[in-house]
């Protein structure tokens, strides 16, 4: 913007106002406009838990949650999430130490956590659908796999940056613009496990005990 | 009005190059906590999530019920757990908003859910057969 003084209509002594644009910092924002959207698509997740919360119940005379639900395999992809939380947490802590080998490693390690949960949700989809339990079988398979697909899809979309995040740290190093990505990545992959304790507590653990 | 906008922002400034490691201004101080607080938020939901399978797993407690109650707090707990240990969240970063923001969204959440759950269990009540069948025979 241009400097731009204006003088107010009716004004004896003029005001100016000060219309310089300061210098910001790039990025000088993101983390308070990325944490807004994480917001906007908690509440996309907070629709989605309400119709499974109405739709939980209706099976439609097919499968219930009891019949369907294996919580061990449910157990171990908690803990595949839960793990990749923390080793991505070392990752942050080593940008901020400046180790971009050890970065680039606990991101890997990150992404295999990752891919693992996904793998078995897949498999657990591909099960499910197998045994004639696919979404349109009843209101509750319906808005289960809404659901638990959608957060699937937030963590295939958090794979994609990750991997693109490596390549751009592997190539530019730990410069400002990456370390703020990386802080960006960090609340998304966090959030994710959190929108995962809300899916593995009021799906499966209570589906079992409806 | 405009010297108090002016005044943020210088004060912005000086936090945004305060910085040594040319830091976002963002998140301030300890913004991605220590390897020790990563340890304990991890311990911490392990030790949440464990219980939570085993109950419903073994079915210790009889009661489904007193079950469902110990593990949606127990789920409440693991989400706070987060948020501090995991997301950092606090009271300062982004001058309170990000805060603000978190609160807002809590209580959309919860109108959102517990309205839906309120409103369709009671359509459903109204929707049974018995009551069908009174509403069909009083004309309706």
């Amino acid at each position: 913007m241009s400097t731009l003084t204006q003088t107010p209509p009716g004004a004896e002594n003029p005001v100016f106002y000060d219309l310089d644009e300061h210098e910001h910092p790039p990025g000088h924002s993101t983390m308070l406009g990325f944490w807004l959207y994480l917001m906007s698509d908690c509440l996309i997740f907070a629709m989605l838990f309400a119709a499974y919360g109405v739709y939980g119940g209706s099976y439609a005379g097919g499968p219930t949650a009891r019949e369907l639900f294996e919580l061990p395999l449910v157990a171990v992809n908690t803990t595949m999430l839960l793990l990749s939380s923390i080793t991505y947490g070392f990752a942050m802590i080593s940008a901020d130490e400046r180790k971009q080998g050890a970065v680039l490693g606990w991101l890997a390690v990150t992404a295999l956590f990752g891919a693992a949960f996904l793998a078995i949700e897949l498999y657990e989809f591909s099960n499910l659908i197998h045994e004639g339990a696919g979404p349109q079988r009843s209101a509750f398979l319906s808005s289960f796999f809404t659901l638990v697909g959608t957060h699937g899809l937030h963590v295939t979309f958090g794979l994609v940056w990750l991997g693109t995040l490596m390549v751009q740290v592997s190539r530019r190093g730990l410069v400002d613009a990456n370390l703020r990505r990386l802080q960006c990545l960090s609340l998304f992959w966090h959030f994710l496990d959190v929108i995962w304790i809300g899916v593995f507590t009021f799906v499966y653990l209570l589906g079992v005990l409806r | 009005m405009s010297a108090e906008t002016h005044h943020g922002h210088a004060a912005d400034h000086a936090h945004g190059h305060g910085h040594d490691h040319g830091h976002d201004a963002p998140h301030g101080g300890s913004a991605h906590g220590s390897r020790k607080g990563y340890w304990i938020g991890f311990l911490l939901s392990v030790l949440l999530t464990a219980p939570a399978f085993a109950l419903v797993m073994s079915g210790v407690i009889a009661d489904p019920r007193l079950t469902a109650g110990i593990v949606m707090a127990l789920a409440m707990v693991q989400i706070v757990v987060h948020m501090i240990y995991f997301l950092h969240m606090n009271t300062k970063s982004e001058a309170g908003w990000t805060m603000m923001a978190l609160i807002f969204t809590a209580i959309i959440v919860f109108i959102v859910i517990s309205g839906s759950l309120w409103v369709m269990y009671h359509m459903n009540l109204n929707m049974m057969p018995s009551m069908q069948a009174e509403m069909s025979s009083a004309g309706m």
